[in-house]
């Protein structure tokens, strides 16, 4: 079939006959070799507008939020038009009727909706609360009327947590580009030929489920056109020229955000597909280079105040109100054009124009054979701001294509194409000690899992720990896997993502992202009984509550392959037993090794481990090997990480780095060298596949402890996404200043 | 040379060597050196004959490299110590094994060895960075415990084979910080400008002061503070009056 109304002045034959936005990308795009001397400052408007925003973070800093909403349930077209200052404004539309003022979303769970307003100083409406615990059941309510006691032992333990039971799981992005170049008249047409196919002969529940979310994605669709009418867009037609390419792709994120509070609402592949527009209209002489970054720098402001209303257990795991609007940038095509247009560079030239932010999550697709420009480029805007994530494009091309996104942190997925059900992690720390003590929880001494025999040496024996660890986690993923099936389960009844599941195929790839946490401390600790001597403390309980080293090991990242090779086998196994089980929806079982920032919180919970790590102190976060001990430099430690199995690790691998401006390199144009060079090294095709890249001093970072008034742009890269320094815990502060790595000896 | 293997003994390794020579360097801190420099921040590696951290013949090291070989392709390896020249003949040999895989190679020395031995592993370098401590005998003797003819002399064998040289010196407050002592290097280096491709001022700084503690010693240069930045501006300003090279600090 023809689509109609594609405007016909673009190359190309599939992408108008079908949906297919990577087709057009492929035949429309200019590739950009050249460097960044073309870009333009910000125009006086966007410098007006940000200067106002910046006054209101300093009360949102100050009151934790600047305004919310307490009884109007958050939906595409809850609010009329809103505006920062209209007549400045070259991209409009807000989440709410107000800048910085947040929605709720009492279908995920209206206790914490309720608690998270009483966080603030706000009071839930007695109306809405009574429809939602009366007449509306909720995700929240669902899991937990499901939940067993296990799963129940398990998450009060803290063997398993941060799962997405009492917030919304996120990690699905929207193929948002689909709206400009099709136009939604033409999305809703599609989706009612699918929904075609799904008249079978027997109506199976999946079949039912199926047909009921279709009728709602196009429901989805068709508030979608009334988002556009509030603000003055016709969105039923395709986007004619930049602005409105721009316009319109920011309307459909926006119904997406406006849909959904899910802890990660990532934005996609855009930078590139904007620029064909773009391109167009400068070669036309419709668009001059300073509108073209004007209209990037006032969509990447929009992106930069979406704003959640979380709970205080929400933010203790998720620091600093990230909401991982991960743009992904560059890489490599298949046919080996690269993908880097002039609005790469325009998207990242935002952290000049405007300052630096941690939103949108920019992740640069990195690839050993990137124009040189652009590498120097973005190291130089990473040396300049801590704020852009790299990611290896030629490890996960091949299994991805040159159309995925990622989302969240580093988990990849083929845009418009492929969602996952988010699940959290689970604590192989806790665990292992788990399999030491026969599944007593080394802290409150309750038997978590079934009865296990206890080791009862006074040394450890690998063979014996490891024989145990292997039951033990093989107990861990059962649990773990039922956990997450009644999760989506229930997030699919009661808080579907119509809108983003609108842009996507039908027929869609579902992925299960299962997580590890504290692998370099069982790493350590199994290397430590491998290689070393370890004598066992009990206490009177007969907990195995504190471990003597009797013998020295080489910890993760040294570069040392026997450790690492206990690194790699811990990944593999524990995917395996999550492998053994049946999905929900059939989903594809993968793993990340990614902690966020709840690698804090973890380390509360864990008691004293064999690796010699105490009691309370933070796990490394993501993969990162145990702070300090690396004794062979961060080059050893980069290699550690880069040995990790992709394969058996496909929701990704977060690494997260450090460095003082004056380690990296005596001057800056040896800083960007060198940062290159590095990237090249861990980025090869088979090696690291993320890497979070911080240049500061610890000095700047204490002086912004102590005066956060002076830093309100300070930002860092935490695990897979970036905050404002100044809005971390002190505890977390103080774990990321341990984390840099300065000497210059 | 014996059939018997070299052993080189290795105090440490960095993995990521930014400051020792040109792009991202696998540097091993070789054990031992006949000098005490007052400034010296690894006072660690001086010993020559006492226990060392590794033991490696030229082949397990280059082994080592290998593990880092993405990362150094365009920077390379680099040796340093203690005195590398300590250990010459497993400098040379290790620089053979990097060369035959096409690595580039940096020699981090003061020339304070002065045998054929040593002027075969300074030979065998793509690269030598070549402290000059002072240029004032009687100084030399007790600031760095040593006489200064070696050090002189080496310098003078690296421009007889045209070798590429990067001069380091440390500016310590008092001692070599002095306008007269820094024009004094700067015109003793005017001779070999056809060799140095740049100058690096190293300012003095008290990061390894508290490895004089833990090894129950007495720190030298206690009370001295570090060069401030205006003082290493200065020495460089100076050292570009004498040659006309890249001068860093």
């Amino acid at each position: 079939m023809k689509l109609s109304n594609t405007v016909d002045n673009f190359e190309g034959f599939t992408w108008k006959r079908e949906i297919n936005v990577r087709d057009f990308i492929q035949h429309n795009y200019t590739p950009y070799e050249g460097d960044e001397s073309f870009l333009a400052g910000p125009t006086a408007n966007t410098t007006a507008l940000w200067d106002k925003l910046s006054e209101m973070f300093k009360v949102e800093r100050e009151k934790g939020l600047y305004d919310v909403e307490t009884r109007l349930p958050q939906s595409v077209t809850t609010y009329g038009a809103g505006y920062i200052d209209k007549d400045k404004e070259v991209v409009v539309g807000l989440q709410t009727d107000a800048p910085l003022k947040r929605g709720i979303f009492p279908k995920g769970g209206v206790r914490m909706v309720e608690n998270a307003l009483k966080a603030y100083g706000y009071e839930l409406d007695a109306w809405t609360k009574e429809i939602y615990t009366k007449y509306r059941k909720t995700h929240n309510e669902g899991v937990f009327s499901a939940y067993t006691a296990d799963v129940r032992a398990a998450r009060s333990s803290h063997i398993i947590t941060g799962l997405p039971d009492a917030y919304g799981r996120g990690r699905i992005i929207g193929d948002y580009r689909r709206v400009p170049l099709y136009g939604v008249n033409n999305l809703i047409e599609e989706r009612q030929r699918f929904m075609e196919r799904l008249d079978i002969q027997e109506m199976t529940d999946d079949c039912i489920r199926q047909r009921e979310e279709v009728t709602e994605q196009i429901n989805a669709l068709k508030e979608l056109i009334k988002l556009g009418e509030i603000y003055g867009f016709d969105l039923t037609r395709p986007a004619q020229n930049a602005r409105e390419a721009v316009q319109y792709l920011y309307l459909a994120y926006l119904a997406a955000i406006k849909d959904q509070d899910g802890a990660a609402m990532s934005v996609g592949r855009v930078s590139t597909f904007l620029d064909i527009y773009i391109e167009r209209d400068l070669q036309a002489g419709t668009l001059t280079e300073e509108e073209a970054q004007e209209l990037i720098d006032q969509f990447v402001m929009k992106l930069r105040i979406v704003r959640f209303l979380r709970t205080p257990e929400y933010n203790a795991l998720f620091s600093g109100d990230p909401v991982w609007v991960t743009e992904s940038i560059g890489g490599m095509g298949i046919d080996g054009r690269t993908m880097v247009t002039k609005t790469s560079f325009r998207i990242l030239h935002t952290l000049t124009n405007l300052g630096p932010a941690p939103e949108p999550n920019l992740t640069v697709l990195w690839s050993t054979r990137l124009p040189q420009t652009w590498k120097d480029y973005c190291a130089k805007m990473s040396i300049a701001t801590s704020a852009i994530q790299y990611e290896n494009d030629d490890l996960m091309r091949p299994d991805f294509g040159d159309d995925y996104g990622i989302a969240c942190c580093v988990s990849p997925m083929k845009i418009g194409k492929q969602m996952q059900f988010f699940g959290a992690r689970a604590n192989l720390a806790k665990c292992l000690l788990y399999a030491i003590n026969g599944g007593r929880d080394e802290i409150s001494g309750k038997q978590v899992s079934p009865i296990f025999t206890p080791i009862t040496s006074e040394y450890l024996e690998y063979d014996e720990v490891m024989e145990k660890f292997e039951q033990m986690m093989r107990w861990l993923s059962k649990v773990y896997c039922n956990a997450l099936r009644i999760i989506h389960y229930m997030h699919d009844k009661y808080s579907y993502e119509a809108l983003e599941m609108a842009l996507h195929d039908g027929d869609v790839i579902r992925t299960r992202a299962s997580g590890i946490a504290g692998l370099s401390i069982v790493t350590d600790s199994l290397a430590a009984i491998k290689f070393g001597k370890v004598k066992v403390v009990r206490d009177e309980r007969g907990l195995a509550v504190d471990f003597i080293q009797e013998g020295s090991y080489v910890p993760f990242g040294n570069n040392d392959d026997n450790t690492d090779a206990i690194a790699l086998m811990v990944t593999e196994k524990f995917m395996e037993y999550m492998r053994q089980h049946d999905t929900y929806r059939n989903s594809i079982p993968t793993q990340s090794l990614l902690t966020i920032t709840s690698n804090v919180v973890y380390g509360k919970h864990t008691g004293n481990t064999p690796c010699g790590r105490r009691s309370g102190t933070p796990f490394a976060p993501g993969a990162n090997p145990m702070n300090g001990r690396d004794t062979k430099g961060a080059v050893a430690s980069l290699a550690s990480v880069a040995k990790l199995p992709f394969h058996h690790s496909h929701d990704g691998i977060s690494y997260t780095w450090a460095i003082s401006p004056a380690t990296l390199g005596k001057d800056k144009g040896q800083q960007v060298e060198n940062l290159v060079n590095l990237m090249d090294g861990y980025f090869t095709p088979d090696g690291g596949q993320h890497l979070n890249v911080n240049v500061f001093d610890r000095d700047l970072l204490y002086d912004a402890m102590e005066h956060p008034e002076k830093y309100p742009q300070l930002t860092i890269r935490v695990s897979g996404y970036a905050v404002n320094f100044i809005k971390l815990t002190r505890e977390q502060q103080l774990d990321v200043i341990s984390r840099t790595i300065s000497s210059c000896c | 040379m014996s059939d018997q293997p070299i052993i080189g003994r290795i105090h440490s390794f960095e993995s990521m060597g930014t400051v020792d020579g040109p792009g991202l360097r696998f540097v091993t801190f070789l054990q031992g050196c006949p000098m005490r420099c007052q400034f010296c921040h690894n006072p660690d590696t001086w010993e020559i004959g006492g226990e060392a951290k590794h033991l490696f013949t030229p082949e397990q090291l280059m082994k080592e490299v290998r593990k880092y070989k993405n990362f150094i392709k365009s920077g390379g390896v680099t040796c340093t110590g203690g005195e590398p020249l300590v250990q010459a003949e497993f400098v040379e040999a290790f620089f053979k094994l990097c060369h035959a895989e096409g690595l580039h190679t940096a020699l981090d020395t003061a020339g304070a060895v002065w045998n054929e031995a040593a002027r075969r592993a300074a030979a065998e370098a793509d690269l030598i960075l070549f402290d000059v401590k002072t240029v004032d005998d009687t100084l030399h003797k007790s600031y760095i415990g040593v006489s200064r003819k070696n050090n002189a002399a080496f310098l003078d064998y690296l421009l007889d084979i045209r070798k590429p040289v990067w001069i380091r010196h440390v500016v310590v407050p008092g001692i070599t910080d002095r306008d007269d002592r820094l024009h004094a290097v700067g015109a003793y280096l005017e001779k070999y400008a056809s060799i140095i491709e740049r100058i690096e001022v190293l300012p003095y700084h008290i990061m390894g002061s508290y490895k004089y503690e833990s090894m129950g010693m007495k720190y030298p240069l206690e009370g001295v503070e570090p060069l401030s930045r205006e003082r290493a501006d200065n020495a460089v300003r100076i050292f570009r009056e004498h040659l006309d090279v890249k001068v860093v600090g």
